[in-house]
């Protein structure tokens, strides 16, 4: 991590924000529900850079065996902010600019297609401190769980955050 | 492109994923993932904002990176064949940065009847600094 955070500079690190609290871990945020839209898919895509067709037809997706338009792997992280990162960084009173974001990660159970509606539930799984090069910082580990209109889930998301103090 | 079909008697331990090499990041991408994602950190599309965060500009999201990551995945294996896709943020990207993911496959296994691997990335600038540090695991034919 310490490539990441040295390439940070000092002078956004001011203050000494209070300590995030272990007793956070396990505190559970309300569910949200999105809908999964064509018109987020390509937008998505085109901005990434993959011209993949299956991202951008229905048809090419279909000629490729799936139900309607593909998703590319990164897709949920437009649900990111309103699916929960919003309501960790208010209740944790964190502050924006001394937040980074660590790591990311994806777990995919079952494909979605456009018209799927998701819900996403978020839970903050661990708060750890780490002392570095960088100074001491506060680990904030989330993961969301997206579940689809069938009740099935589809995707976990574990995001870590990491607040500079 | 049709979503390739890699099979798992085909690959082994040490196999070199072919490598994605993506055009020079443009401050106009960084709009445009902006609007994508919906991450409107000025840092990433306000000139000033940047210069004053001293970076001397504005930088990629860390997830436009890692959307490159998942090109990277898909383009080999497909997109329903990823199970997983796990990165690490070591650096930030600057427009004109032209970003390489590389990645070989590290394990290979049969689970619950299926043909799995796990395989290791880098995504790198033109100047080698790693930016991110990734794994992923996918399910072969």
């Amino acid at each position: 991590m310490n490539g990441f955070l040295k390439s940070y500079p000092h002078s956004l690190t001011t203050g000494g924000d209070p300590l995030i609290e272990k007793s956070n871990i396990g505190k559970e945020y309300p569910e949200r529900t999105f809908e999964i839209e064509k018109c987020k898919i390509r937008e998505l895509a085109r901005a990434i850079g993959d011209k993949n067709k299956i991202f951008y037809d229905d048809d090419a997706a279909r000629e490729d065996g799936f139900e309607g338009m593909a998703v590319p792997p990164t897709f949920f992280t437009l649900f990111a902010m309103a699916g929960g990162l919003e309501y960790v960084i208010k209740d944790l009173e964190i502050n924006m600019a001394k937040l980074l974001h660590g790591g990311q990660e994806y777990e995919y159970f079952k494909p979605v297609k456009p018209g799927d509606v998701v819900k996403a539930k978020t839970i903050i799984t661990d708060v750890i401190e780490k002392s570095g090069k960088a100074g001491t910082m506060d680990f904030v580990v989330m993961e969301t769980t997206y579940i689809n209109q069938n009740e099935e889930p589809v995707l976990r998301d574990k995001c870590t955050l990491v607040v500079r103090r | 492109m049709a979503q390739p079909k890699v099979l798992f008697n085909n690959i082994e331990v040490g196999y070199e994923i072919p490598p994605l090499v993506k055009n020079p990041i443009t401050e106009t991408q960084l709009v445009m993932y902006a609007g994508a994602s919906g991450d409107f950190n000025p840092i990433h599309t306000v000139h000033a904002f940047g210069e004053k965060a001293g970076f001397g500009g504005v930088i990629g999201h860390g997830m436009l990176s890692m959307g490159f990551a998942g090109q990277f995945m898909t383009n080999w294996v497909g997109v329903t064949a990823v199970k997983k896709l796990a990165v690490q943020f070591r650096a930030v990207t600057k427009p004109k940065n032209v970003i390489t993911v590389s990645g070989t496959v590290v394990k290979k296994y049969t689970e619950d009847g299926q043909n799995m691997v796990d395989c290791e990335f880098l995504a790198v600038n033109q100047d080698g600094d790693k930016i991110i540090m990734g794994t992923a695991t996918a399910e072969l034919s």
